[in-house]
């Protein structure tokens, strides 16, 4: 599955959104640190699982990396160039290579253009197809994603969540891409629907050797569908490891205390568990905790926590860690 | 049987829409022992919220109506009671906590301001009296300073500590049964383990009977004693949860079961998908409402739908199939 090909190369990826006070004479007087120097590779045709709590970047991270949001600094680079110094139509030409299916297959659909005219609006736009053959190739994407090409004429507002969440994969793969951003894309869907997308989007990307960074809250979805896996909390990223090492030795305390919050569909392995229970809530990113930003919510915290930034160490091949005092579960 | 606290039979509840009447659920029938933990699980639109709402006489008429059914609670029947009588019935026999709990707390109160409010109308305490129970309440779900955060208003507080406060609210009265519609849905792994944590030490601490509702089946498998599972408006296996999980009997069942990844998951499977939407019923169906989705559907399943019946000797599990999922032949 994962070879060492390095698709994308993220590196001290900063994004922050400014808060601005007055109406006549604006002044900042603040910032949402939502990513706050990140660091990661993707490697060529693996998944790489990003998860983490409402409002801990993840999102703002997929935006950040395909430059929907400009990053405040950092670079991205994919296929050996950077992403955050391209502009105009050189970006433009990049974004073919790397594409995004959205969370909510109700607000990502237009509900004025017809299914052919959302599918077929990438070719346009990038003039890679026009006329005959972008019906054509929209029925063939269509088919791909188990939609029949007799739907091409209808607007969103006639399909189930599933069938549209089909459609945005559909419109995701029209250009051919090599990288696709699923932002939580089977968050707002059934459980019965969620299994359907999930398998559609595994096929996909044995068919076309297409690399994801897969977005979720959902750590069972996020096992299942990645080969590695990058936990992030309040802006950065506290560890990041293949998916059985993440899932059976957890190093840090919050990656520990999130995956005993799971609960399990088993009312026996339920009652064999012992639970760590966090206490309180997640701070805010506008003024995030000073060293280790978990400090405040973890079991383990000492002194040292609040003085310096925890570095990211490599405790174990390929398992990064940010914590001072990880060690001792090595 | 006597030893229940609450016994619906035939509960039917419709909707009258454009497009013509919705059958949200159709003639179900279900108990609730006293000190129980009853799950209810179904995918959107099975009608497990329309239930319980029915239940509280909280089904907006029009354009819904409940069009047939008993709930016997303490010898009285819920359903045929007056405006007035329902109203002392809720919030202080029988509460509830919602899905959304910024929708649900009023934002321009304070969160003292509606905590008092049951205390006084229905235990009948004067301000400063409610005012010291309410205290205690936040006190008892968690909330560190709850003397001070009394004056607070619901946007001061976070999502988990929203739904603490609606979890107090609801038991400010001590009520009998706690129904709970998918209380921890809106919330992240952490704080809903959180809550999770303090509904169990609640309902081992007050003994009340619980309606959990939710479409997470892992939240149902640590939490419950039996669980129902809906389908279409239907109840179509019910069973203790030990036995449901080990178990399953009901082709759906077992379809959602299969299609749920889990984080302790050995090896990398396919997920068993079950094809197709779930239904809404704008007819009384004539076939198995699941039949269309259905692996197993043989004939007689498109001519009758099933009755929930005991499977086997054991009284407690119960289907609404045809089929022995088991042999795939038919039961019987």
């Amino acid at each position: 599955m994962s070879s060492n090909n390095v698709l994308m190369h993220v590196e001290d990826l900063v994004k922050h959104f400014p808060i601005h006070q007055g109406i006549v004479i604006q002044r900042q007087v603040g910032a949402v640190r939502a990513v706050d120097g990140i660091s990661f590779d993707v490697h060529q045709g693996e998944t790489l699982g990003l998860v983490g709590e409402s409002g801990c970047g993840k999102s703002t991270t997929g935006r950040t990396i395909l430059q929907l949001y400009r990053p405040t600094s950092g670079s991205v680079m994919f296929d050996g160039v950077d992403l955050v110094q391209l502009k105009g139509n050189d970006l433009r030409k990049m974004r073919r290579k790397m594409q995004m299916i959205f969370q909510d297959p109700y607000a990502s659909l237009n509900p004025r253009m017809t299914i052919s005219e959302i599918v077929g609006e990438p070719l346009v736009v990038h003039q890679i197809a026009s006329g005959k053959d972008v019906e054509q190739r929209v029925e063939h994407l269509l088919e791909l994603v188990g939609l029949s090409p007799s739907f091409a004429n209808r607007f969103p507002h006639e399909f189930s969540g599933g069938q549209r969440q089909r459609i945005g994969v559909a419109r995701a793969l029209a250009l051919q891409p090599s990288f696709i951003v699923c932002d939580e894309p089977i968050s707002a869907l059934d459980v019965s629907i969620q299994a359907q997308v999930v398998n559609l989007l595994e096929e996909l990307q044995q068919q076309f050797n297409l690399t994801y960074l897969f977005i979720a809250h959902d750590l069972s979805m996020v096992r299942h569908i990645s080969d590695r896996v990058a936990v992030m909390y309040l802006g950065v990223i506290v560890e990041i490891a293949t998916r059985d090492e993440i899932y059976l030795s957890p190093l840090h305390p919050y990656t520990q205390a999130l995956l005993s919050a799971v609960p399990i569909p088993d009312p026996f392995a339920e009652s064999q568990r012992k639970r760590t229970i966090l206490q309180g809530d997640v701070p805010t990113a506008t003024n995030p905790p000073s060293g280790c930003r978990f400090r405040t919510r973890c079991p383990i915290a000492q002194a040292a926590c609040a003085e310096s930034r925890p570095a990211f160490r490599e405790l174990k091949p390929g398992h990064f860690v940010a914590c001072h005092f990880a060690d001792q579960f090595v | 049987m006597a030893d229940l606290l609450l016994d619906v039979q035939g509960l039917d509840t419709r909707f009258r829409t454009q497009q013509g009447v919705v059958h949200a659920v159709n003639g179900i029938s279900f108990g609730l022992k006293e000190g129980e933990t009853l799950g209810m699980v179904g995918e959107s639109g099975c009608g497990k919220s329309v239930t319980v709402m029915s239940l509280l006489r909280l089904i907006p008429t029009p354009p819904g109506k409940i069009m047939e059914g008993t709930a016997k609670f303490f010898g009285q029947d819920l359903l045929k009671m007056t405006n007035e009588e329902i109203r002392f019935v809720r919030g202080s026999q029988i509460s509830m906590v919602f899905q959304d709990p910024m929708t649900s707390l009023n934002p321009v109160l304070t969160i003292g301001q509606q905590l008092e409010e049951p205390l006084m109308l229905h235990v009948g305490m004067n301000r400063n009296q409610a005012r010291g129970r309410s205290a205690e309440l936040l006190e008892l779900v968690g909330i560190p300073k709850a003397k001070d955060r009394l004056n607070d208003y619901p946007h001061q507080f976070s999502g988990g500590m929203r739904q603490r406060v609606m979890i107090a609210m609801a038991l400010s009265c001590s009520p009998q049964i706690l129904i709970a519609d998918e209380p921890t849905t809106a919330l992240d792994v952490t704080i809903q383990a959180q809550i999770i944590e303090l509904v169990k030490r609640l309902r081992d601490e007050l003994g009340m009977a619980i309606i959990w509702i939710t479409h997470d089946l892992g939240v149902i498998a640590g939490l419950a004693d039996r669980v129902l599972v809906m389908y279409g408006g239907y109840i179509i296996e019910e069973a203790p949860v030990k036995e449901l999980y080990a178990n399953p009997r009901h082709p759906y069942t077992i379809g959602l079961i299969g299609s749920l990844p889990r984080v302790d998951e050995k090896e990398h499977t396919r997920l068993a998908s079950i094809d197709g939407l779930p239904p809404i019923l704008m007819a009384i169906p004539k076939s198995c409402p699941f039949a269309p989705r259905c692996k197993y559907a043989m004939e007689h399943c498109w001519k009758e739908n099933p009755p929930l019946e005991p499977v086997g000797v054991e009284k407690e599990h119960r289907i609404a199939c045809w089929v022995d999922t088991k042999t795939g032949r038919e039961r019987r």
